[in-house]
């Protein structure tokens, strides 16, 4: 993908950091200087996706302007766990508004840096989900076609987390949410709803759309990075597994996310002007049943009699996505 | 800045919030043992030296290398690299080339001319180490470091013991074992040849040694009873490869048919090829399967031409023709005769059958327990009357240079424990890094390096090296394949998917330390540690 | 400079003494000629350092404002009816924030049914949100507000409404004198937020704030506006000596001096009562205005002075809170508490309904014989209003009220027998 190939045959790209690399080839979060834009201390579960992305993507950000980067924040568990007063997390200038008006809050932002200078600030706008793909989707479509000069960055969850877990547009199908119980004929979210937004942003042929996920930190900060050097509207979508939410383990955060790329379900790629100029290529492609039984979420297609009709459905969008996006090297 | 009040706060204020308190599990970092150190006979702290050399210091590498080891280059030829078998990264690709890299040390050290580590400082003691093959110059080499004055007796006219007289030179050039055990002899051991040890009691004590260590090898052929007529030529596999050292070379003639399936056997027969013989035929009677000797020479053997007949006896020689007996296994796998017979012709037949002890010397010493042919030793390597240790393949045990050598090496820590008065206490070993412990995916695809081969043709032909070295590059890549299983390499990966930052980093060489104010204990750092090195343990509170 | 112009225009050529630095762009009648306006002087670079966003909806004007306010930039939008409503959670928060954003009302009544004339039902929808809400009497005092606005805004660091008559105003051509820009300089400093989006100094601005302090962030937006109940007239009495005219305070009291009956208005009205109260006079009634500026802060001690010594009072208000009645008069009645003086409620002209000087005089003179109930509805058709209540009463499902009195009204005026449509 963008990140520059290190030939490295003890652990290649795949690590954090290695001993052996030089510094300008180590990940962001290898620097024993690294801002922690994100500081210990927040209130988020263990095992929490949406803060370790949310680190991943400040710092790398903070790293790409020279600690010029000012945060707005949705309303959602990003935000709750971060500033509960009397104590926040954030180590950079970082404002709350609502739930739904990241994107504009954020493009008042860069409006006013434009006018006063804000010593080289940028700014970034971000939400999960929720408050990305639905409350917030009418702000956030209207940053994009005005292409404010904001990087907008949606840590996807994929439901409501901070509220109890409910569907949103993001939610994928099968999953159990507290309102797509796992009961009756179709139990969990139904076929054939949601939206794209990473596609839906790159119709707004804005200079930079990319998805990343926290399995892949050197993609995600070199997207990042690639971001903050772009002025005009960018989009990032970032795939972070929710333990409390998805029903599975605090450890396996990491090995989820990993599985949802590698089963062609969350494809890795970026967009330039609306164009798909890159994608990650499978590595080691692993079926959706992988990815699916590690999460309760998904328990109902499984147990006594599988539910092999809606698993192969979802294999199928993953082959969909393989085939769409050439993720499997020809 | 006029901060509104409880809307506005104090960048990284959340500090003061303790999260470590929620925590159930907590992570620990450990250190296992790695698989490959774990199958070393030689005790080498392989992943040790793996890792200064994947950073391109060679130098320490070797240091580390030979503070259990002082013969790499050898070893790094001859060994069977229980090493690899045992590598974890066989699962991925295929195993780390060890041995390869081991060499490509031992002989940048040769060329470099790298000393061994001075001795420490004198401790008046006196150590009698009778043989200077491997186990010897292995024992030699630990005590004079420990700073004991060592004496090594051979009885032969040259030392190296079997890795001279048993191993042929286009797999151990002798250049390079000369070097490598110059380098012991310029640290301060006497090597006395041609001095044939016939009592070591008497020995030690007209040279008033605290101590002896007792390597002498097995240079005694076993024979087989072979009924013989006219002018059949039978030798055996011992002295043939002896007689490779001397200025005349054995006369073997065009057709040599070598009986036995070891190692032993296939040296002989590519031996007789390299001297000139048209046809070489290795008669084993079972399996290749259940042949002892290593595949790879086998390989190698059947790529110079060498022929072997499996599942067959011999029963007779007369003058250039062997009578031979087809065999069949029974249902246990034991070879068993078929009264099928066919004629081979031979200029000679090498036996190579095995070896025995020569263990004249141990004669009327008190305590000394001798069985099936060799001599027993207690866990310290002791034999069973004080102060006299013995090692290698005089003991029960597997005969390889590389177990000569860890025998070596653990008799002098013990012979050094035991004239300080006291006993060698082996440090505890780590629980082994097993391939579960390892979170495998960060590890990228790299295949083993194929170290050139010489071609068949001069193979054939000459003694030259048969397997070339790897260059500075691809020795590097080789030991960059290294897993680091069990043990912290510095990849950050901890430090970098702790969702809390709990880890904290220390530095280059200085690893890791766990917060556990803020520690919720998550578990994500143990589950993406690539190597195995963080542990979940529960809180006990 | 003296001018005959638009209000609107005149608002706009006012904000843009004010030397905003973004301004965000909705467009909704009837506030819409403002924003055009200022977007025609930014483009034209009349106003120089000034960001002008076209924005998709109001939630994001606002929210725009909120985030260039936060970063240090003078910001201002203008809004109506239905656009506050969908504002209304940004309206609560940048107060909640304390940014100190400028906000044009052109008012407008609220639906359904959906209506474009003036009201104030959805300024008085935000009474409560937290922002300094100011009304203008004028087109003159519409331009001048919004310099106090500022000043008043950013010296408090809250968000101030300055809340102008859809179309009455808006659409108005008057003689309005617009200050020159040095008069405006010298009158409204740089802005110098309290706080800021500061890569320097870092701060995390809108925290969650639970049960242990919430409380008290309530409390501490209600002390900024009794701070502004001080600061209100004081920003008055400096305009009037740098502009020479009066413009804004708390209150404005029009002959009331031996007044027994006063009336209480807001906005453009106050114009219109005015005119009423001097005929009134000249037949030798004993009748006053008091006409309230500042609705957020309600001015409790002043409008008592005002009041305390009247036989009644007649509150005429352009706005309902359907369901019990006046808004504005509640704020008097609280302010006379205690006192004897006897309150009568006016609804008035809500949705564009003309407020004559026919009705306010046949309003006044039955206030003054006491004649009135407590609250009371000028001008509604009481018969239009019978006959639907009838209608719904006989028929379960009688349909939209609205679209059955525009039918009976179409029917009455064509002469149509009454139930025949």
């Amino acid at each position: 993908m963008t990140q520059q190939p290190v030939k490295f045959y003890q652990t290649g790209t795949f690590t954090v950091g290695n001993r052996l690399l030089p510094g300008d080839e180590r990940a962001v979060q290898a620097n024993m200087r690294r801002t922690n834009s994100l500081n210990s201390g927040h209130r988020a579960c263990q095992g929490c996706g949406e803060a370790l992305g949310a680190r991943y993507a400040i710092d790398a950000a903070m790293q790409a302007t020279g600690n010029r980067v000012i945060a707005i924040n949705a309303t959602g568990c990003l935000e709750v766990f971060s500033t509960p007063y009397p104590e926040t997390s954030w180590q950079i200038p970082w404002m709350h508004s609502l739930f739904g008006n990241a994107a504009a809050v954020a493009a008042g932002v860069a409006a006013a840096l434009r006018i006063k200078g804000g010593k080289g600030a940028k700014v970034i706008a971000q939400g999960g989900d929720g408050g990305t793909t639905d409350i917030g989707f009418g702000c956030l479509s209207g940053m994009f076609e005005r292409n404010d000069d904001v990087l907008y960055i949606c840590y996807d969850n994929e439901a409501y987390m901070n509220t109890g877990v409910q569907r949103s547009s993001a939610t994928p199908p099968a999953a159990r949410t507290a309102t797509t119980m796992s009961v009756g004929r179709h139990p969990g979210n139904v076929f054939g709803t949601g939206k794209n937004v990473p596609l839906i942003a790159m119709a707004h042929h804005i200079p930079y759309v990319a998805t990343a996920s926290v399995a892949n930190l050197r993609d995600l900060e070199a997207k990042v990075t690639r971001a903050m050097g772009v002025s005009g509207a960018r989009y990032i979508h970032i795939h972070v597994p929710c333990p409390l939410g998805w029903g599975s383990q605090p450890a396996d955060t990491i090995k989820i996310a990993r599985l949802a790329v590698e089963s062609g379900l969350f494809p890795l790629f970026e967009a330039v002007d609306g164009e798909v100029t890159a994608r990650y290529q499978l590595r080691r492609r692993v079926p959706v049943e992988d990815y699916l039984r590690l999460q309760r979420r998904f328990a109902h297609l499984f147990g006594a009699t599988p539910d092999t009709q809606t698993i192969a459905a979802i294999q199928a969008m993953a082959d969909r996505n393989v085939r769409t996006f050439g993720l499997e090297a020809a | 800045m006029k901060k509104p009040f409880a809307i506005t706060l104090d960048p990284g204020s959340s500090l003061a919030n303790h999260t470590g308190s929620w925590r159930n599990n907590r992570p620990v970092y450990v250190d296992r043992l790695p698989p490959c150190n774990n199958a070393c006979p030689a005790g080498e702290n392989i992943q040790g030296w793996l890792y200064h050399a994947e950073s391109g210091d060679y130098r320490k590498a070797w240091e580390e290398l030979v503070t259990n080891n002082p013969l790499p280059a050898c070893m790094g030829r001859v060994c069977y690299h229980p090493c690899e078998t045992a590598c974890n990264r066989a699962t991925l690709d295929s195993a780390v080339g060890i041995h390869a890299v081991e060499r490509f040390l031992g002989d940048e050290a040769l060329r470099q001319g790298w000393a061994l580590p001075a001795p420490a400082a004198d401790s008046g003691k006196r150590v009698l180490v009778v043989g200077a093959g491997p186990s010897g110059l292995s024992a030699a080499y630990q005590l004079r470091r420990m700073g004991h004055a060592v004496t090594i007796a051979e009885a032969g006219p040259m030392t190296g013991g079997m890795m001279r007289f048993g191993i042929p030179k286009y797999r151990l050039p002798r250049d390079i074992l000369d070097g490598e055990i110059k380098r012991i002899a310029d640290l301060g051991v006497e090597i006395k040849l041609n001095s044939r040890v016939d009592s070591i009691l008497e020995a030690m004590t007209a040279g008033r040694y605290d101590a002896a260590f007792l390597a002498v090898g097995a240079h005694i052929a076993k024979r087989a009873y072979i009924p013989a007529g006219g002018a059949a030529r039978i030798l055996d596999a011992v002295s043939v490869l002896r007689g490779m050292e001397d200025t005349d070379q054995p006369m073997l003639g065009r057709r040599v048919v070598v009986y036995g399936g070891g190692n032993t056997a296939l040296d002989v027969a590519r031996t007789a090829k390299r001297l000139g013989a048209s046809e070489a035929i290795i008669v084993y009677r079972r399996t290749r399967e259940k042949m002892p000797a290593h595949d790879f020479e086998v390989q190698e053997a059947l790529e110079e031409g060498i022929m072997i007949k499996w599942l067959s006896t011999i029963k007779r020689m007369e003058d250039a023709a062997l009578t031979v007996e087809k065999m069949q296994l029974d249902d246990q796998g034991f070879p068993q005769p078929t009264g099928e017979f066919e004629t081979l012709e031979a200029d000679s037949l090498v036996l190579a059958l095995g070896q025995d002890v020569d263990l004249s010397l141990l004669d009327k010493v008190p305590g000394l327990e001798i069985a099936d042919g060799v001599v027993k030793v207690d866990r310290n390597m002791m034999t069973g009357h004080a102060g006299i240790f013995a090692g290698g393949d005089m003991v029960p045990s597997e005969r390889t240079v590389t177990v000569a050598i860890g025998h070596g090496k653990k008799a002098a820590r013990n012979i050094d424990a035991w004239l300080r008065g006291g006993k060698y206490a082996a440090p505890e070993k780590h629980e082994l890094a097993t391939v579960e412990r390892l979170n495998t995916w960060y590890y990228t695809d790299a295949p083993q390096t194929v170290q050139p081969a010489l071609d068949i043709a001069r193979r054939q032909s000459s003694f030259d090296e048969v397997v070339g070295g790897l260059d500075e590059r691809n020795a590097q890549f080789e030991a960059r394949r290294c897993l680091s299983c069990g043990n912290c390499f510095e990849c950050d990966n901890c430090y970098g998917v702790c969702p809390d930052n709990a880890v904290i980093k220390l530095g280059p060489g200085r690893r890791f330390e766990f917060n556990y104010d803020y520690c919720k204990g998550c578990g994500m750092c143990a589950a993406e540690c690539p190597c195995g090195a963080i542990a979940m343990v529960p809180e006990t509170i | 400079m003296l001018k005959q112009i638009e209000g609107s225009r005149a608002i706009a050529e006012a904000v843009a003494l004010c030397r905003p630095e973004v301004i965000c762009a909705y467009p909704i009648t009837p506030q819409t000629h403002i924003v055009e306006a200022l977007g025609e002087m930014v483009k034209k670079e009349e106003i120089e350092h000034c960001e002008f966003i076209n924005v998709e909806s109001e939630f994001a004007a606002l929210s725009v404002a909120i985030g260039s306010s936060a970063a240090g930039a003078r910001s201002y939008t203008a809004t109506a009816s239905q656009g506050i409503l969908f504002m209304a959670e940004a309206v609560y928060n940048a107060a909640g924030l304390g940014l100190p954003i400028v906000m044009t009302i052109g008012n407008r009544a609220i639906g359904a049914p959906i209506n474009i004339w003036n009201d104030h039902s959805d300024s008085m929808s935000m009474r409560d949100a937290g922002w300094i809400q100011l009304f203008a009497e004028t087109n003159q005092e519409a331009a001048d507000l919004h310099i106090q606005a500022f000043r008043l805004a950013e010296e408090l660091s809250c968000p101030v409404m300055v809340c102008v008559d859809g179309f009455i105003l808006t659409h108005a051509y008057d003689r309005v004198d617009i200050p020159t820009q040095q008069q405006v300089d010298a009158y409204l400093p740089r802005f110098e937020p309290v706080q800021i989006l500061d890569v320097d100094e870092p701060v995390s601005i809108g925290a969650m704030v639970g049960p242990d302090a919430f409380f008290e962030v309530r409390y501490l937006q209600h002390h900024k506006q009794l701070m502004a109940l001080d600061l209100i007239p004081r920003l008055a009495d400096e305009f009037r000596q740098k502009f020479g005219r009066d413009a804004g305070g708390l209150i404005r009291s029009y002959r009331c001096d031996d007044a027994e009956t006063i009336v209480v208005a807001l906005g453009s009205l106050v114009g219109t009562i005015k005119d009423a109260v001097d005929g009134m006079r000249e037949a030798g009634h004993r009748i006053g205005v008091v006409s309230i500026c500042s609705f957020r802060p309600f001015p409790l001690a002043a409008v008592r002075a005002a009041l305390v010594r009247a036989k009644r009072v007649v509150v005429v208000e352009k706005c309902f809170a359907v369901g019990i009645g006046g808004i504005v008069s509640d704020g008097v009645r609280k302010a006379l508490a205690g006192s004897q003086v006897p309150t009568y409620t006016a609804i008035a002209g809500l949705g564009g309904r003309p407020v004559t000087q026919k009705s306010l005089v046949g309003l006044f003179e039955s206030a003054q014989g006491d004649a009135l109930e407590q609250l009371n509805f000028l001008d509604l058709k009481r018969d239009v209003v019978e006959r639907e209540i009838a209608r719904g009463r006989k028929q379960r499902r009688a349909g939209p009220s609205a679209e059955a009195i525009l039918r009976d009204l179409r029917a009455l005026r064509s002469g149509i027998p009454l139930g025949a449509a």
